[in-house]
């Protein structure tokens, strides 16, 4: 198991936003975690990715435990995350969005910066772009590489948001509700995106309200509700769980009527 | 040859671009600081006293401020990290204010009464190579790792931790710098001035060389750069105005953050 969340519980004062979650994510498998609004998703990916420490309970990233980390040392571990409300650095440019991705896998050049003579490339700088534009033609904004990442379409920014995360060389992404906002055509987009993700190697956790995303690529599923973990499986499993029914899909059926 | 005169505003000019470039690191990582005429003191009184009480050679004095002011940086750094916006401003404000106090009572270096007889050893040729070097650096910066970790920083300071960057080193780093960068322009102030003591370090500095930037415009370093340009010629420019000269810089200053919020260079955000 890559990840495992171990009895996680994290509450704002008396509101039990996670409690006793526990569950495990395969090596190179697609994983999502649905549940209605306010089941404790995002609240469960802010403490895995150590932007929140737990109330109690352990997070392990292949064998090392992630809980009190920094969300810095998580990166460098290996767990990169995006965020549902899209957070880029939006005065630079798209492709140095990518290329502060590369930060933690390349070495200081701040006493280089001192001896070089000005105008000349350094080799790991050479490398960097390399790397940066090879990721932004495989997330299909390498046109777009000199304008401001505050420019782009959303679904644009979302797909630089995932390059940039590509760029640290993750072994787990996160991805909080990667298609929120999009239409069906930049849906199946980016489901095509998560898939080549996850088929280089990289294992990818996701949280979505779209469920027919979610069950077209999932291979595991975990359901929350009210901050518990409610059921568990592939997507057939899932959906046939009359927990499941009642507590979410029910509930999704009666909104979309 | 130049005349005196503007060898001395071309020296000032110099000064003032160093002292401005050691705010805008700073501010290029979102550090507001209003201290920096506290770091500009630290090298000046260090390389001084080296040069005039142990007779060190001028380079070493002058590094050695530097590098004193760099570690004092580096120590302000630290409380850097948990405060933010006008909060950290205070902060530094009182360092400043801490150091002239600690001048004004230093007797080694003349506490109130200052230091003079300061050799000049300041000379626009040495100061034009120092400058050039500091600019280069700063071109440098703009592509180059370490760059885009303190744009990343200014930017949102949640994803650069989320891609990895560390906050603390960032921070403290650019702290440091700025603030080895202000005790060499005040080495060099010292060593032209010939005579310093702790009311040219005061607070008054410390706004002066914030001006700059503001007034240039904190984008990028051009925008620094111009604006210590501006804040040492202008005043020079409006000699012809006698008593009321200050008053129209003033009124200057107002009308820019009016028109230009954003400084010279820059563009709107």
């Amino acid at each position: 198991m890559l990840l495992e969340i171990r009895d996680l519980s994290r509450s704002f004062g008396g509101y039990q936003a996670v409690s006793a979650v526990s569950t495990s994510v395969q090596q190179g498998s697609i994983h999502a975690i649905i549940g209605p609004n306010g089941a404790g998703k995002t609240t469960l990916f802010n403490v895995v990715s150590g932007v929140l420490p737990p109330t109690s309970g352990s997070v392990w990233l292949d064998g090392e435990k992630l809980t009190g980390l920094r969300p810095d040392r998580i990166a460098r571990m290996g767990l990169v995350r995006t965020f549902q409300g899209v957070r880029l650095f939006g005065a630079m440019t798209v492709l140095e969005n990518v290329q502060t991705g590369r930060h933690i896998r390349t070495s200081s050049d701040l006493a280089a910066m001192f001896l070089r003579p000005p105008g000349r490339e350094s080799k790991q700088e050479a490398a960097i772009r390399e790397r940066a534009m090879a990721l932004l033609d495989m997330v299909g904004l390498a046109r777009q590489r000199a304008v401001l990442a505050s420019e782009l379409a959303l679904a644009d920014q979302r797909r630089l948001e995932i390059a940039r995360a590509l760029a640290t060389e993750p072994r787990l992404l996160l991805l909080d509700e990667p298609v929120a906002g999009m239409n069906p055509v930049e849906v199946n987009e980016a489901a095509q995106l998560i898939r080549r993700i996850r088929d280089s190697g990289i294992t990818v956790l996701l949280t979505e309200h779209h469920m027919s995303l979610v069950m077209k690529i999932s291979d595991q599923i975990t359901v929350l509700n009210y901050g518990r973990k409610i059921a568990e499986g592939t997507a057939r499993q899932v959906r046939e769980d009359p927990l499941v029914l009642e507590a979410y899909l029910g509930a999704d059926e009666a909104e979309a009527h | 040859m130049l005349d005196q005169y503007t060898q001395s505003v071309l020296i000032f000019m110099g000064i003032n671009v160093i002292l401005a470039l050691s705010l805008y690191l700073p501010i290029s990582a979102g550090l507001l600081s209003l201290g920096q005429g506290g770091f500009m003191s630290i090298g000046a009184y260090t390389s001084a006293y080296l040069t005039l009480n142990l007779a060190w050679p001028f380079a070493l004095a002058l590094a050695a401020g530097s590098l004193a002011a760099g570690i004092v940086g580096l120590l302000v750094g630290f409380p850097a990290l948990r405060i933010k916006g006008v909060y950290l401003i205070i902060l530094t404000m009182g360092f400043g204010e801490i150091v002239r106090v600690f001048f004004l009572n230093f007797e080694p270096t003349g506490a109130a009464s200052g230091l003079g007889g300061i050799p000049g050893h300041t000379t626009l040729p040495l100061l034009s190579v120092i400058a050039v070097a500091v600019l280069t650096d700063f071109w440098q910066l703009r592509r180059s790792r370490i760059g885009r970790a303190i744009a990343a920083v200014r930017e949102d300071e949640l994803a650069a931790e989320i891609t990895g960057i560390s906050l603390t080193r960032v921070k403290v780093t650019v702290f440091a710098i700025g603030g080895a960068l202000a005790g060499l322009g005040g080495g060099l102030y010292a060593h032209y001035a010939s005579f310093i003591d702790p009311a040219q370090f005061g607070f008054q500095r410390s706004a002066e060389i914030f001006v700059m930037v503001l007034l240039g415009g904190m984008g990028n370093f051009f925008g620094a750069t111009l604006g210590a340009f501006t804040v040492t010629l202008l005043p020079e420019l409006l000699r012809f105005l006698q008593d009321w000269r200050m008053t129209f810089f003033g009124t200057l200053l107002v009308v820019m953050m009016i028109v230009r919020p954003w400084g010279i260079v820059g563009a709107r955000r």
